[in-house]
């Protein structure tokens, strides 16, 4: 069937099985826009208040639901506006299809108002990139874009389409989905080889990252736990796979991970590592990281494997597949002086936070205790981020968001109005003053579509992280840390025409976030906490797991 | 770390905006290029990328599974240093003067490079060959005074019947 560009664009997305775009418009998605209007009852489009908005929507939306988030801008400012939010799904390796209009053909290489080379700016943060020339590779190009944005490790892709192939005619016809090219098994020798290195073994240690999310494999990670008598951590994006109380579970390790997760890895001499990358933040300095481990390299993307840290065993191939079989292949094995040592940690671990009054902590307790499982808990970046990875009690997949790779101030709450329009589920959103404050403008989108998301900022009236470093490594010279505003969020919220609240203690908070909790639209919580709380354990730059610092008093001279 | 000189061949799609893609990664990844080439092939549809540089194993494994990430990327190899053949092509030139050229014509004949242009004020040559002996040329012709010159960079194959589409050892 004849159709214009536009149309083509439209219909390829609903056949991709597309239900839910974000985005803004503008002069050249001016056609896509009315395209999209015929197609309302297909394809759900989400306005939000900025695009930068609308694709950490996408984003959420992808990380709530596994599918691919669309993302649509218009020309010039509307694609740059997308790059940080594109470059945040780059490094979590998120599927995300962004679509952006661009000038005519005839008008590219002019500087033309609002043009810009938006595939050349977005090349090294995209899986790959189009621009599409002629209406005659259109849908192709959109059938190739979805397939690459899932297939082996996920991404963003970007699709630039200039305003005359939106308007011109080709023939449209329906494709069926292509199925994605699968993962490859792994080989029988690389399973015997693991299991020559487990039986070598008397500490191994199970870290899986976002390649288990992605697969779905955290059941099969604790079977394999068990068989090899083993304990568990994970980064900050494998979270949620396994739930929180899971009995081998230690939770996030790394820089500001569970002080018994980190110093396990440190300690151990096994690590099977499954969809991970070995990212700073997780190992600290890499040429002293768990150096007496030999260490089982498991992911979808070869270049991965001794990228950061030199492996004994790497292997490209399928995680699940991995992991069964090498828990049919492995014999029951017991390690019961290693279970006692994690254990002792455990418990230096609980002892260190035992009786100490902490606001923070006990905030997160609070959410927990009061959500039912299927919340979505979204969070910023900076400290609020830290105590809920380490805090937060987890009890269904998927229901972890945040920005782990790239540290993105203000993902929050675009990603928490994806969530919500992926998923359905009530989010709550664990943010702080400073990051709150880059992107509050989508308050106006939350309630618009009477999103239901508890946002709790942990209000410090600081940029909390940064001056945590400027208290333990610069002397406590707070330069720009402090950002006493004078901002009312409670009033901010009300001009929004959300509601709000103020907390200042446990009490104070528990009341109001039950009764936030209850709201069917967004509410706002402004939770004070003191402006030197501190998230730890904390590895000191250059330091080990060894010599984490777990308590305010192991703060040496710098202590203010 | 010790580091060798690698040739990675590369083909990839024939299409605009390729080259750029595959220089970013090299870019954004923090490896640097010693010499590029491009051009077309047997086949119209794909060009090929020759680059050299230097880097220590570890480097030269994340360089190749990087560029095979890359969508427009349909074959890397790395050819070994011995069992392919290499060339790379000089054009030079030099001041001509009544004392010294006599000894250029000697040296070009010696390195069996051709004079492709004579004046009263220039000689200019073409030399091919391996880097070394490129390398060798220019810096014996640097007694003459060198007004210009430039070097194409590597370009080489496997030795025998294969092509980049045979197996190799390392995939």
């Amino acid at each position: 069937m004849k159709m214009t560009g536009a149309q083509i664009l439209v219909e390829t997305l609903i056949e991709q099985g597309v239900d839910t775009v974000f985005g803004f418009p503008g002069g050249m998605v001016v056609d896509i826009y009315d395209k999209l209007y015929d197609k309302q009852d297909k394809i759900k489009h989400i306005l939000t208040a900025h695009e930068e908005g609308a694709v950490h929507g996408a984003d959420g939306y992808a990380r709530a639901t596994g599918k691919t988030g669309v993302v649509i801008a218009t020309s010039g400012p509307g694609a740059t506006n997308l790059v940080t939010g594109i470059a945040t799904a780059y490094l979590d390796s998120i599927p995300l299809v962004a679509i952006t209009g661009n000038v005519r053909n005839s008008m590219i290489g002019r500087d033309s108002f609002q043009e810009i080379d938006i595939t050349g700016i977005t090349l090294p943060i995209t899986k790959h990139n189009f621009f599409v020339h002629k209406v005659q590779n259109l849908a192709e190009v959109v059938r190739t874009a979805f397939e690459l944005a899932q297939s082996g490790r996920p991404g963003p892709v970007l699709i630039d389409i200039p305003k005359d192939v939106q308007e011109a005619v080709f023939d449209y016809k329906k494709k069926p989905v292509a199925k994605l090219p699968a993962i490859p098994a792994c080989s029988d020798i690389d399973i015997e080889k693991a299991v020559k290195l487990i039986k070598e073994s008397k500490r191994p240690y199970i870290y899986f990252g976002g390649g288990a999310l992605r697969t779905s494999i955290g059941e099969d990670i604790e079977k394999l736990a068990d068989k090899l008598d083993a304990v568990i951590g994970c980064s900050m994006m494998g979270l949620s796979e396994i739930p929180t109380d899971s009995p081998r579970f230690l939770g996030m390790q790394g820089m500001h991970g569970r002080f018994a997760s980190s110093v396990a890895m440190a300690k151990a001499d096994l690590i099977i590592a499954l969809g991970v990358r070995f990212s700073d933040r997780a190992t600290g300095k890499t040429e002293k990281y768990a150096p007496s481990a030999s260490k089982i390299h498991v992911d979808c993307d070869r270049a991965e494997i001794g990228k950061n840290v030199p492996v004994d065993l790497g292997i490209c191939c399928d995680l699940k597949d991995f992991v069964d079989r090498l828990t049919k292949a492995c014999p029951q094995r017991k390690n019961t002086e290693w279970i006692k040592k994690v254990n002792s940690l455990r418990q230096r671990e609980a002892d260190a936070y035992e009786g100490l009054p902490f606001l923070p902590r006990d905030a997160i307790n609070i959410i927990s205790d009061n959500i039912k499982p299927d919340t979505r808990l979204v969070t910023d970046v900076g400290q609020h981020q830290c105590w809920a990875a380490q805090f937060l009690k987890f009890r269904k997949k998927r229901t972890w968001i945040t920005s782990g790779g790239l540290g993105t101030m203000g993902f929050g709450l675009g990603a928490a109005i994806g969530c919500y329009m992926g998923s359905g589920s009530r989010s709550v959103l664990i943010t702080g003053d400073g990051s709150f404050g880059m992107c509050l403008n989508e308050l106006a989108t939350a309630v618009t579509y009477k999103v239901p998301v508890t946002i709790v900022i942990f209000n410090n009236h600081a940029l909390g992280m940064v001056r945590q470093w400027q208290k333990v490594f610069f002397d406590g010279r707070y330069s720009n840390t402090t950002i006493d505003r004078k901002t009312d969020f409670v009033k901010l919220a009300q001009a929004f025409g959300a509601k709000g609240f103020k907390a200042t203690d446990k009490k104070t908070f528990e009341e109001a976030f039950k009764k936030a909790y209850k709201v069917k639209g967004p509410v706002v919580i402004d939770l004070t906490i003191k402006s030197d709380s501190l998230v730890l354990p904390m590895l000191k730059p250059g330091g080990t797991f060894n010599n984490l610092i777990l308590r305010r008093e192991d703060i040496s001279d710098a202590e203010g | 770390m010790q580091k060798d000189k690698i040739i990675i061949a590369i083909y990839v799609d024939n299409r605009y905006g390729v080259l750029s893609r595959v220089t970013a990664m090299f870019t954004r990844r923090g490896f640097n290029i010693d010499s590029l080439t491009v051009g077309e092939t047997e086949s119209p549809e794909y060009s090929r990328i020759t680059i050299t540089l230097s880097a220590a194993k570890n480097d030269k494994d994340q360089v190749v599974s990087q560029l095979r990430k890359l969508y427009n990327v349909k074959k890397v190899i790395v050819l070994s240093q011995n069992d392919s053949i290499k060339r790379e092509l000089l054009l030079i030139k030099v001041k001509n003067t009544e004392k010294t050229h006599a000894d250029i014509v000697e040296a070009t004949n010696i390195f069996r490079t051709k004079i492709i242009d004579f004046t009263d004020e220039a000689i200019s040559i073409e030399a091919t060959g391996d880097s070394q002996k490129i390398d060798a040329f220019i810096e014996y012709m640097k007694k003459f005074e060198i007004i210009e010159m430039c070097r194409t960079g590597l370009v080489a194959l496997d030795r025998g019947g294969t092509n980049i589409w045979s197996e190799h050892e390392d995939e």
